[in-house]
């Protein structure tokens, strides 16, 4: 295990101040904080090596060429991944999910087809299914959740069928934390002959994944919820599958042959980076994955279990406060509200005692439905998170409610 | 939570906790509903007309405080007004809420003034505004 305390000083942005009171960062859900390694990365590429990859012979680009490419493999190696072929850098898991919707879901999706997705998607695994749908004629069919927040899996079996093309799902629930089977739901989806797609956003930074064992087609994820920069993201496909894909994007770097009238395209990954990459943002992230593997993805797993278990007892002691997804088997997020204050009023208090969570719908609307609420307050930890930030929060939650009761005659 | 008086005035927290005007309207002029994307506030407001003139004006919906304290003084303020005054105390209104003009004093609006400094909460303070607006423009349209 690693000292919380020792790790939290590669974190300059922790030595911050909000109104006077000591930072408590509990967005990481939203996004998570840089360590030094990895701002270092980026200023080392900036100050010496800064030029365009796979196209110049001089030094500079010989090596920010090898720097990317280097950042790939241990990207693979960190996710599991069984060949760095099919290890596309892309925005983020929104641009990796429209990616596979554009490319494969327009070409392979037919009327009468089906996609299969849970009720608990992140907009991000449903908007760019509902279009692929409309142009396809293809149907989405949900998965429902229960009331504990698990996903019905009977119904999963019955809902994947010899209809089913894809199976879509997040991997760890950004609202309420749950994690879903998706060894099971890839298993499932084999049997019926379907593909499957994991939204790891919410997985990749807080679980050790293991493609391979997962057993899906595509897995994508956030460089900047896993300690990297804002503007690179993952998506992992089978390199069988990207090959008879389309292009996503046109333009430079992502072609063999260009005519006049037709052209040709370049081998994996890089048919799929059309234009020049965020470079720098792409070798930060391998050292953001570098920074991880060094702690153990284990050690994580194990330090956010135990303060999301923590979290939840304290939280579960607030009279009246409700708790939204499972009580055990979680990630290190809680979701909640107070009744009388509204989850924007919740982290505004918040906000004025240094501490930040986030409140409203997650990008999560239907979920919201689902569970009858329009939105809802979430704390979301990560390796650098304590205990005693858990507590200050508590103790926030509660003044705020006395100061909201203040008001109720 | 000193900031927070500032915000939370004790105008605010009574137009939130006994909101003025809310309900529904049936057979009104101007029914309109708007959904805050950023945060899934939504509000719908009702306005029946006798003649030019506002005879009743009712909002629902759900929201955080900042969002149901400015609906519940908005339909205080656009009561009896013609729909030229009506709208001229929407954009008087927002003006406000972008600094760009003086909240008036003695008045419950006035306490709305502590938002500007947030700016992610503008929106949640405009919300009720901007649908009776937008149920004028239908109107005028019909």
């Amino acid at each position: 295990m690693y000292d919380v305390e020792e790790i939290r000083h590669d974190f300059p942005i922790l030595e911050r101040e909000v109104n006077g009171k000591p930072l408590v960062y509990l967005d990481n859900a939203a996004t998570s904080q840089n360590p030094r390694q990895v701002i270092q990365t980026l200023t080392d590429y900036y100050e010496r090596h800064n030029a365009n990859v796979h196209r110049g012979v001089h030094r500079l680009a010989e090596e920010a060429t090898v720097a990317y490419e280097d950042s790939r493999e241990r990207v693979a190696r960190f996710l599991g991944a069984p060949d760095s072929r099919g290890l596309i850098f892309t925005r983020g898991t929104t641009e990796s999910i429209n990616l596979v919707a554009h490319a494969w879901g327009r070409k392979n999706l037919r009327e009468g087809d089906e996609v299969v997705l849970t009720e608990a998607e992140h907009h991000s695994n449903l908007v760019p299914w509902q279009l692929a749908a409309r142009e396809t004629g293809a149907r989405l069919r949900f998965m429902p959740i229960l009331d504990d927040g698990t996903l019905d899996m009977e119904e999963a079996e019955r809902l994947i069928g010899p209809r089913t093309k894809l199976v879509s799902v997040i991997h760890a629930s950004n609202v309420l934390g749950t994690i879903n089977p998706v060894e099971r739901l890839a298993e499932l989806g084999r049997r019926a002959g379907a593909l499957m797609l994991v939204d790891g956003a919410q997985s990749g930074p807080h679980l050790p994944v293991d493609i391979k064992a997962l057993g899906c087609d595509f897995f994508a994820c956030s460089g900047h919820k896993m300690l990297g920069p804002t503007g690179v993201g993952v998506l992992w496909g089978k390199p069988e599958l990207l090959e008879q894909m389309d292009p996503f994007l046109g333009g430079g770097e992502m072609i063999r042959e260009v005519h006049l009238d037709h052209s040709t395209w370049n081998d994996l990954p890089y048919k799929f980076e059309a234009g020049t990459m965020n470079i720098a943002q792409a070798i930060g992230l391998g050292a953001a994955v570098d920074y991880l593997d060094e702690l153990g993805m284990e050690n994580i797993r194990e330090h956010e279990k135990q303060l999301g278990a923590y979290a939840y007892r304290r939280l579960s002691k607030i009279e009246n406060l409700v708790l939204y997804g499972p009580d055990e088997d979680r990630t290190g997020l809680v979701s909640f509200s107070l009744p009388d204050v509204h989850p924007h009023d919740l982290s505004q208090l918040m906000d004025e005692e240094g501490i930040a969570i986030r409140s409203g719908h997650h990008c999560c609307q239907p979920l919201m439905r689902r569970l009858g609420v329009a939105a809802t307050a979430r704390a979301s930890f990560y390796l650098y998170n304590t205990e005693e930030e858990v507590d200050a929060l508590v103790e926030a939650l509660v003044r705020a409610r006395e100061f909201f009761g203040a008001f109720v005659r | 939570m000193s900031m927070m008086r500032e915000l939370y005035t004790q105008v605010i927290m009574d137009h939130y906790q006994r909101p003025r005007n809310r309900g529904e309207l049936e057979n009104a002029d101007i029914e309109e509903h708007l959904l805050n994307p950023l945060c899934g506030d939504e509000v719908t407001v009702y306005a029946a007309f006798d003649g030019d003139r506002v005879a009743d004006v009712k909002f629902g919906g759900r929201g955080c405080s900042i969002s149901q304290a400015s609906a519940s003084m908005m339909t205080e303020r656009l009561m009896g007004k013609s729909r030229e005054e009506a709208e001229k105390e929407i954009s008087g209104f927002k003006a406000m809420m972008v600094g760009e003009k003086e909240f008036p004093e003695m008045d419950d609006l006035a306490a709305l003034k502590g938002v500007i400094q947030y700016p992610s909460r503008i929106k949640c303070a405009t919300l009720a505004w901007t649908a009776f607006r937008q149920g004028l423009q239908i109107e005028s349209r019909e």
